[in-house]
């Protein structure tokens, strides 16, 4: 795909500096800062209502910000001059009109951005809409065909770089492993992404970059080890054998702290220490996995008190 | 962006250019009739306009005292009046249908600069309108030659008025585009269109049979008064006629376009 010719300055895909949004008193979008780079699929992480829409509506200029700036390849995306070509934008795929086919919508799209119509149909092929459903009008859509609609629009400029809200929403199991792919192969081609969602799960297993965002300010980010670095608790196991209670004193004799947690034992220590513990008191384990829970622990922590739901101990 | 000294290892070989104003003429033009509600909503007008024309004819033709004399506005007048009903309302639809259907997150990330936007919306407004003066002449030429076979007498004089009735029917479609600007609400636009088009002018008439000096004030902004005498041709009108009908244009047409081309510009879009 493209590369950055020699003599040319890097230029970072998408830059937010010190981006705030306020509404009256309540703050949307808090000093949020974040690049993305080439290649690389970046997570927006967050539960419902932490800014993740409002800081990609800002980047794409439908909502203007009270401080800060959102620049694409180093400019404002009001100054790009067809900005589609260049940015794929997919921020609600229910914000379209019903009444009109699912072609109809990618011709319109196709047209503004001066491509053929054949583009179209590429698009359609792409993201598996056959042409009797590109036929049908929109409100006869389920929430996964819009998706794919939306993905396809976003993608029929050839842009380098994409932003996708809640890209995953409404897509069935088969489609999101389809997604996925899909990012992935692009970011491999040079493609920067920039992808939203609620759900860590999803993020997990696509981005190479993740930023956690709660109450409109960032929490944490970086790649998947750089965040389980941030986590400060201690180091937690699972572990299930077919003796547990001897496991359990063994463990205890050595000073480890250890808890029945379900059908086994949640133990402070690391799985070797477990381990070895258990050969050397000839206990056979049947589970032993770690249990700091990962990501989702961190992000659980993390936006703990911006959650809606009181976390539940 | 694109130098002189551009060479073959320019990062962007396809360095895309702006989107210019002709292509987003043709796309909003295309939105204006893609969608079955557009699509009918025209559909409706031009087989409303027939359906006019030939009652007309037919009234005429019946109440024929001998001395009648249809001329080209009479027609022309027809499918003008129902064209003034229903027409705003598809300049009203180009813009409001962007808010209540969402699609102006699509639109506007497509082409940020919104007001290009705005204004392409305007001329195809315009270009209905002219489309239905055209429809409407047209007619009115149909019908005249079939009245006239008809052996009622026909005369091929009035375009004064068919000049009045092409202003007045783009100060109308632009008088719906304003105030849908203004309000981005459907219904509300409408409701207000139809609010100035049949209830103002009948307060006003009350106004001026009640109220003594009333109708030295409400001739300023009295829509129907004030372009009256656009229809005896606007080569006519004198100086206070002008007067009346700026002042008129501007409370209906200029003040709510301005300040609702100033929202769309700085609203949120969601």
């Amino acid at each position: 795909m493209r590369r950055v010719g020699a003599g040319w300055q890097a230029v970072t895909m998408i830059k937010v500096e010190g981006l705030t949004r306020t509404y009256g008193a309540y703050t949307a979008v808090d000093d949020v800062t974040f690049t993305c780079e080439p290649g690389r699929v970046t997570g927006f992480l967050g539960p419902n209502g932490a800014g993740k829409s409002t800081t990609m509506r800002i980047m794409v200029g439908l909502t203007p910000p009270t401080k800060g700036r959102a620049t694409i390849k180093g400019v404002d995306y009001h100054d790009l001059p067809n900005p589609a070509r260049t940015v794929g934008v997919l921020l609600d795929a229910s914000a379209q009109h019903g009444g009109r086919t699912g072609r109809e919508v990618l011709t319109l799209s196709a047209m503004t951005m001066g491509l053929p119509a054949s583009r179209v149909d590429e698009m359609l092929h792409l993201v598996s809409l056959s042409p009797s459903e590109a036929k049908r009008r929109v409100k006869n859509y389920s929430l996964g065909m819009k998706q794919r609609l939306g993905i396809a629009n976003a993608l029929l400029g050839d842009p380098e770089i994409l932003i996708l809200d809640e890209p995953a929403n409404g897509l069935d199991p088969a489609g999101i492993r389809w997604m996925r792919g899909l990012l992935k192969t692009y970011a491999e081609r040079g493609g920067t992404v920039l992808l939203s969602s609620h759900l860590l799960h999803e993020v997990e297993m696509i981005a190479d970059e993740m930023i956690l965002i709660g109450r409109g300010k960032i929490l944490a980010q970086g790649d998947r080890a750089a965040l389980l670095a941030h986590n400060t608790n201690a180091v937690e196991t699972l572990a299930t054998s077919l003796d547990n209670d001897a496991l359990a004193a063994a463990l205890s004799a050595k000073g480890i702290a250890v808890v029945p947690a379900g059908e086994g034992l949640r133990i402070t220590a690391e799985a070797v220490e477990v381990g070895r513990t258990a050969l050397e008191h000839q206990i056979v384990l049947t589970d032993l996995r770690s249990g700091d829970g990962g990501l989702e622990e961190l992000f659980l922590q993390l936006t703990a008190d911006t959650q809606r739901e009181g976390v539940v101990a | 962006m694109s130098t002189a000294t551009q060479t073959t290892s320019s990062p962007r070989s396809s360095a895309p250019s702006g989107i210019p104003f002709s292509r987003l003429l043709q796309v909003e033009f295309r939105k204006s009739w893609d969608t079955k509600a557009s699509f009918w909503l025209l559909f409706a007008i031009g087989a409303v306009v027939l359906a006019a024309e030939f009652i007309a004819a037919i009234v005429l033709a019946v109440n024929d005292d001998g001395q009648t004399t249809v001329d080209l506005g009479t027609f022309a007048g027809v499918a003008g009046f129902v064209c003034q009903l229903m027409l705003p309302v598809v300049a009203i639809l180009l813009v409001t249908a962007e808010w209540t259907q969402r699609t102006a997150m699509v639109t506007f990330a497509l082409e940020p600069r919104r007001d290009r936007v705005i204004n392409a919306k305007l001329g195809v407004a315009l270009v209905w309108t002219l489309v239905t003066v055209v429809f409407a002449v047209v007619l009115g030429v149909i019908f005249n030659l079939f009245y006239g076979a008809m052996g009622g007498s026909v005369s091929w004089t009035g375009s004064a008025g068919v000049v009045g009735f092409v202003i007045i029917q783009c100060a109308l479609m632009l008088i719906g585009f304003a105030w849908a600007a203004l309000v981005l609400n459907t219904p509300a636009a409408i409701v207000i269109y139809y609010a100035f088009w049949f209830a103002v002018p009948t307060i006003l008439a009350i106004g001026n049979q009640l109220i003594g000096w009333f109708d030295n004030v409400s001739r300023w902004f009295f829509f129907q008064e004030a372009t009256g005498p656009l229809y005896d041709g606007f080569w006519n009108m004198s100086a206070g006629e002008w007067g009346h009908l700026i002042v008129a244009l501007l409370v209906w047409l200029a003040a709510p376009l301005i300040l609702g081309l100033r929202r769309i510009s700085r609203a949120e879009v969601k």
